[in-house]
């Protein structure tokens, strides 16, 4: 199998399916010619032509309304937003829109479309281009929310996020976008929505994390391990649905809890996984569950960005002090 | 009297000065001619700057950078406001907040990655660099009605470029703007790419300026390589402004010689003979046509020019480099003006953390 990274697994998936579904079509800000900024879309407009992979006007909003209605017309858009901080302007369709057809239509409409968007920091890029605001789309019931964290399931979500049938974000970890190669199967196979994945089996302490933040869980793990604690490592993978009955069964088993994230710690997907295993498991708890997370505050310009994200030694203090209670 | 006699529907477009530094006396605004040196001056240090930018860049020094290489005439815009007047910038203004007062150390340090830069001296009159590009619009439609409400005779400018015109907020922004007649300049600096789209794709309107029709004010076309052009517009929509004339609209036509940013490739999207083709329109070249042509300008001189301007630039360098590393607490010092006691504890948990795992707790994997 060739070895892969996350862009091309991605890029792959759509190519495959845009083959095979004539009514997929991807449109986003220099997704066309340029092929995407991280040239996810590389390659697509040459082979599926303008009318499939289309070069927006800068308009989010005007993109992800738009795509609705492509939707709801009987198409399958894969609209791109450039990077999240700008999914802010279109929040307004994501949120109050796509969201919300279904129900408001009593189910005559589900727009079925997959809305990519690179997610996260630790690019040294400018304001805007490293955040996480994961939290405000699972806090919105009917969006359907997915990040992978390797090539082998962002290739297989993102088929499954296709054929899904109803909404779907699609977060992208740019921070690990070509940084992990994988063997990636040539043929089409889905990874499922809603289920997490156990990554490293572990006694001693459950680590969850989604997105760019496995690699730093893994590493962490993999410290632990050299001192004698088994670790394990749960990749949330799908953050709405969220799959907690996976880590409610970990903790069952081990006891122990911390969660890592990149974005704010105050009200972020840590504290909904936290309140649900405190309600499932808490006679399994042998200590509080703890999150390594982003802080509360605004995601600082790259000086500050290292001093800002959660990394291995950070998750390490937090495992400590779990085993340490 | 530019606004009427230059009718962006019927395609007129104001060039005073032409790339080869001749002027249409006929239009001729009351720029005088030891002001345009100075211009020529400071649009070279800018120039020079921009390019020590790029170079910083490749060199790891410097984060991804926009660059305003051929939009110097454009951003001299901001030169041409009074002390009292806002500017308003998107991310592509180094050199407008540069015109306006901005010391270079201040923007250095901003590409650099530090937040510090942009708490510019508050008398400068100008807001941060707002990366959402189509937002200045809205906030200089507010700082200007301030300044209507509170009686000042200031006006606000608000940059923006042919990409963020397609974005709702500057629709918002001219309505209001019309709705209120708020003093408030909006200048579109129509570099003709949006990363890789082409104006032609942006918007079906033959010009961006037209649109201010709709809004029930003023539009103008400028070719914005031309400085003269770039000051008989600004002239006139702030002396309308201060009047209690309400907004106007320019749309400054120019050309990105560069890239979109640092870590952009535009041969990706338009072939390098395109930008060769665009070259003797720069308007730097045809300034010093002109100033020659009036005996103000020498090869000698060009040399010092370039020479103080590099001067110039690797102080401002050497003084942003000087500067230490920002504290990690400023991340909570600055989010918060009070800071609630969750935050106070994520602070002292970093501050512990960075106490005990030394220089190399902040690397991620």
């Amino acid at each position: 199998m060739p070895k892969i990274n996350l862009v091309t697994a991605i890029n792959q998936a759509l190519d495959q399916e845009m083959a095979k579904n004539r009514n997929i079509i991807v449109l986003g800000e220099d997704v066309g010619r340029e092929g995407g900024v991280f040239r996810v879309t590389d390659g697509l407009q040459a082979k599926y032509g303008e009318e499939r992979v289309i070069d927006t006007p800068l308009t989010e909003a005007g993109i992800v309304g738009s795509a609705l209605g492509l939707a709801v017309g009987g198409l399958l858009p894969v609209p791109e937003i450039q990077f999240e901080g700008f999914m802010y302007l279109a929040l307004d369709q994501i949120v109050n829109q796509v969201a919300r057809y279904r129900s408001r239509s009593r189910g005559l409409y589900t727009p079925s479309l997959v809305l990519r968007i690179p997610w996260g920091g630790g690019i040294r890029a400018p304001e805007h281009h490293s955040d996480s605001p994961e939290a405000v789309l699972v806090n919105t019931p009917g969006l359907t929310v997915v990040q992978p964290s390797n090539p082998y399931d962002a290739k297989g979500l993102m088929i499954s996020a296709l054929r899904y049938g109803a909404p779907v974000i699609y977060c992208e970890p740019k921070r690990i976008y070509r940084a992990i190669k994988q063997e990636v199967p040539e043929e089409e196979y889905t990874v499922p929505i809603g289920v997490s994945n156990v990554v490293r089996e572990g006694r001693d302490v459950t680590i969850v994390a989604w997105g760019a933040m496995m690699r730093d869980a893994l590493k962490a793990a993999e410290e632990l391990d050299a001192e004698g604690v088994s670790a394990e490592v749960i990749d949330l993978r799908t953050l709405a649905p969220m799959d907690t009955d996976t880590i409610v069964k970990s903790v069952v088993k081990t006891g122990r809890l911390v969660i890592t994230h990149e974005a704010p710690r105050t009200a972020g997907i840590g504290a909904e996984i936290a309140a649900r295993v405190g309600y499932e498991a808490l006679t399994s708890l042998l200590a509080p569950i703890e999150r390594v997370t982003g802080y509360d505050t605004v995601m600082p310009l790259f000086k500050l960005e290292d001093y800002y994200l959660p990394n291995t030694q950070k998750i390490l203090v937090g495992v400590r002090k779990v085993l340490n209670f | 009297m530019y606004f009427d006699k230059f009718d962006p529907l019927k395609g007129e477009r104001l060039e005073i000065m032409d790339k080869d530094g001749n002027v249409n006396e006929a239009l001729r605004p009351d720029l005088p001619d030891d002001r345009i040196k100075d211009l020529y001056v400071r649009m070279t240090v800018l120039r020079e700057a921009d390019k020590t930018a790029l170079s910083l860049q490749r060199e790891g020094r410097m984060g991804t950078y926009a660059p305003v290489y051929g939009q110097e005439a454009a951003q001299a815009s901001a030169a041409f406001l009074n002390e009292q007047d806002w500017i308003v910038p998107s991310y592509r203004e180094t050199g407008a907040l540069f015109m306006k007062g901005v010391p270079l150390k201040n923007l250095y340090m901003y590409w650099m990655g530090d937040e510090r830069g942009m708490n510019m001296d508050r008398k400068l009159r100008v807001l941060p660099i707002d990366v959402v590009v189509g937002c200045p619009p809205l906030h200089a439609v507010g700082v200007s009605w301030a300044m209507k409400l509170k009686g000042e005779k200031s006006v606000a400018v608000g940059y923006f470029g042919d990409g963020a015109s397609s974005q709702g907020s500057v629709h918002e922004a001219m309505n209001m703007a019309g709705v209120f007649k708020t003093p408030t300049v909006f200048v579109c600096q129509n570099n003709q790419f949006a990363i890789s789209l082409p104006r032609s794709r942006q918007t079906a309107a033959h010009t961006i300026a037209q649109r201010a029709l709709g809004y029930g004010f003023k539009g103008i076309q400028i070719y914005g390589n031309d400085l003269l052009a770039v000051y008989a517009a600004m002239k006139e929509a702030t002396d309308l402004a201060r009047k209690g004339g309400g907004p106007s609209f320019i749309e400054m036509l120019t050309y990105r010689f560069g890239p979109h940013t640092t870590a952009d490739d535009p041969s990706k999207y338009r072939p390098a003979e395109e930008v060769e083709r665009n070259k003797p329109f720069d308007p730097l070249v045809r300034l010093r046509l002109y100033l020659d042509k009036k005996g103000l300008w020498s090869e000698d001189e060009e040399y010092e020019i370039i020479d103080d301007a590099k001067r110039e630039v690797a102080s401002a360098l050497a003084e942003a480099e000087a500067v230490p590393p920002p504290n990690p607490s400023d991340l909570f010092d600055y989010t918060w003006k009070d800071i609630p006691k969750q935050a106070k504890m994520q602070k002292e948990e970093l501050l512990s953390f960075l106490a005990k795992a030394g220089k190399g707790g902040g690397e991620h994997a």
